[in-house]
């Protein structure tokens, strides 16, 4: 295990990085230690997928069902969508028009069957266009941004975390965790306005917001990116300090290979595991950051169109984009559960899985 | 590497010299975030009326846009500056300091009380309770919570109470998981069965019981949390979504400078290294406290 090390390792308390990671799971203590029962692999494995599955379904009906009840309550958006001067008929019309006049019930499963065919109603804001067009614009934009601020904090704390491990209590070990540190405390669309003032305004190197070429994406992808890099960069190193130790990097070291080889190939590949779960936590990170980051770049992505259709009181869109990245976390969650318990056996016997 | 650990060794790089002194003092002495918290956050937090030269809300339009009083054109009354209204930015700050203190003390209370509370019927009772509970915390965890805090903020009228509200919907699943989990080995323990041999209620054995027991996880997260807190704060009334605009609040006063960033660098500057070193000193103590009280607990 990790020796007396600083103190810094495993997760970091971040912004709701209140992650369904399975090393959080396991504070559950030491009889998820070791297997409970005797059951082979494969049929463990299965039970283990299909209650994960059942648990993620159960998650999205209760996603939609608060999505669906918080719009109606937010104020009927007849009232949005009619005209000031419009008479009681024409609030009927306009309430049949959309299915409002409905029984509630029968509006939830007119609204779930239309969900799941990805379609959210026109946009209430943008005559003429689907909300779904609208958020389909947008994802991409996002993804590509959140893209970008992902591979920003992994080339900065997987090096930081390697050398830190290697060089385990010296300085730069400490320079190491500052930076790291730093990072976590910066709320990031300040980052994003400091990072505008320096490159943009003062020194002219990068344009100072919308969405264009590689330049544009520099910015605001370097502000959202370094505030998960404490998070990558502590559990590339607590990883790193596990496998240093293990037997067969020191045999790797007997036989002579070259110190570089040692740590950048054998100890890291093996390293690499534990911050791939760390994945689904970072994705919530970031549709935070994103959203901050997207209304100081003018970047057209989700940030942007939910803050405009929230003001708009646009429930298509917003119904529409809450659903699909709550789908998106929901999978990736799932997603990363369902590899770890592949790799770490003690996770499908544990039972202790919230 | 047992050598490079010695102090001679960090003596021979003279330029690392200083920053792993730094790092090994406040390592040493969590007393330095404390003093640093304590200056930026809780002293003018509870005295802002006294020690603020200025009213946050009311400015002197004469004193429009004035620059920090060490720059050039700086007045020595303003001393971080004013902003467009002519309102004092060290006023300002100070009163902002209060609402970050209030708001993420109120959410870490409310969302910690009602996490650990589920988490503990969660743990200990079992069975439907723990399924229904640990689908909640499912669920919440997997909403986009920013974009339902925008919908919330619609649906309620903006202010401080909307915010400790939304701030407290985005914390107590982790409460509610961590202590479910802690409950859940707790209740297996003799103590508890002797509780129950003796005739104590099931409210008895948990709160009196078991609830002592996991009392330190409860106050290391919060203090783990405290930053991200202030951070969400900010966040959210950057956007609008938060505290609303003429009162004072850290993050207000950053979306306010923005867009003057070319010509009054202060106005968002000031403000975000604010909140910078507090929830840098905030994460340190956490740090700290939880090596102290319990080592275990690394991976919060």
């Amino acid at each position: 295990m990790v020796p007396q090390s600083g103190s810094a390792e495993g997760q970091s308390p971040s912004a709701g990085g209140v992650g369904v990671s399975p090393t959080t799971s396991r504070a559950g203590g030491w009889e998820q230690g070791r297997p409970a029962k005797q059951v082979t692999k494969n049929n463990s494995m299965q039970r283990y997928i299909i209650i994960r599955l059942f648990q993620a379904v159960l998650a999205l009906i209760g996603v939609s069902i608060i999505v669906f009840t918080l719009v109606r309550i937010t104020g009927s958006p007849i009232d949005v969508l009619a005209p000031a001067d419009a008479t009681e008929e024409d609030l009927r019309r306009v309430a049949a028009l959309w299915g409002f006049d409905k029984p509630l019930w029968e509006q939830y499963v007119l609204f779930v069957g239309n969900a799941l065919q990805l379609d959210f109603g026109p946009s209430i804001k943008f005559q003429g266009q689907s909300a779904m067009s609208l958020i389909g614009n947008a994802i991409p934009n996002s993804l590509q941004l959140a893209g970008f601020a992902m591979f920003v904090s992994v080339v900065m704390a997987v090096p930081i975390g390697v050398i830190s491990a290697v060089k385990k209590g010296t300085p730069i070990d400490m320079i190491g965790k500052l930076v790291a540190l730093l990072g976590q405390s910066l709320p990031p669309f300040w980052l994003g306005i400091v990072l505008i003032w320096i490159f943009s305004v003062n020194l002219g190197w990068l344009p100072v917001s919308g969405k264009g070429g590689f330049t544009h994406i520099i910015l605001p992808g370097v502000a959202l990116g370094w505030f998960s890099v404490a998070a990558f960069m502590r559990l590339t190193r607590s990883a790193m300090l596990n496998v240093l130790d293990s037997e067969y990097v020191k045999f790797a070291r007997i036989k002579g290979t070259p110190e570089w080889r040692v740590v950048w190939k054998h100890a890291l590949k093996n390293a690499a595991i534990p911050p791939l779960t760390l994945f689904g936590i970072i994705a919530g990170i970031m549709v935070t950051g994103v959203v901050t980051l997207e209304t100081v770049f003018a970047w057209p992505g989700i940030g942007q169109l939910a803050l405009t259709s929230v003001n708009a009181r646009d429930y298509s869109v917003v119904q529409g984009l809450v659903i699909l990245i709550s789908a998106m976390f929901i999978t990736i969650n799932l997603v990363v559960d369902i590899l770890y318990a592949y790799i770490d056996p003690r996770v499908r016997y544990g039972g202790g899985r919230g | 590497m047992a050598v490079a650990t010695s102090p001679a060794a960090i003596a021979r790089i003279p330029g690392l010299r200083v920053v792993g002194l730094v790092w090994t003092l406040l390592r040493r002495y969590p007393v330095i975030p404390v003093a640093v918290l304590l200056i930026v956050l809780v002293i003018p937090a509870l005295f802002a009326e006294l020690i603020a030269p200025h009213d946050p809300i009311d400015g002197n339009l004469r004193a429009r846009l004035l620059p920090p009083a060490w720059t050039d054109g700086g007045d020595w009354s303003y001393p971080l500056g004013s902003d467009r209204q002519g309102r004092d930015i060290l006023s300002r700050m100070i009163f902002g300091a209060r609402t970050a203190a209030l708001v993420s003390l109120a959410a870490l209370a409310v969302g910690g009380i009602i996490g650990s509370v589920l988490g503990l019927v969660a743990g200990y009772f079992g069975s439907w309770w723990d399924h229904i509970i640990m689908r909640l915390v499912d669920i919440n965890l997997s909403l986009p919570l920013i974009l339902l805090a925008l919908v919330l903020v619609v649906l309620f009228e903006p202010g401080t109470a909307t915010t400790v509200a939304v701030v407290a919907l985005l914390l107590w699943s982790r409460y509610a998981r961590q202590v479910r989990a802690e409950v859940l080995t707790l209740k297996e323990m003799d103590f508890v069965a002797r509780a129950r041999v003796a005739g104590a209620s099931n409210l008895r054995i948990i709160f009196r019981h078991i609830l002592p027991n996991v009392f330190n996880t409860i106050i290391v997260l919060a203090t783990l949390q405290v930053g991200n807190v202030i951070l969400l704060e900010a966040s959210l009334s950057f956007l609008g979504a938060g505290i609303p605009p003429p009162d004072p609040a850290w993050g207000v006063m950053v979306a306010e400078g923005r867009d003057f960033i070319v010509t009054s660098w202060w106005l968002s500057v000031i403000p975000g290294l604010a909140i910078m070193f507090t929830v840098l000193s905030m994460n340190l103590l956490g740090d700290w406290l939880r090596d102290y009280l319990d080592p275990r607990l690394r991976q919060l």
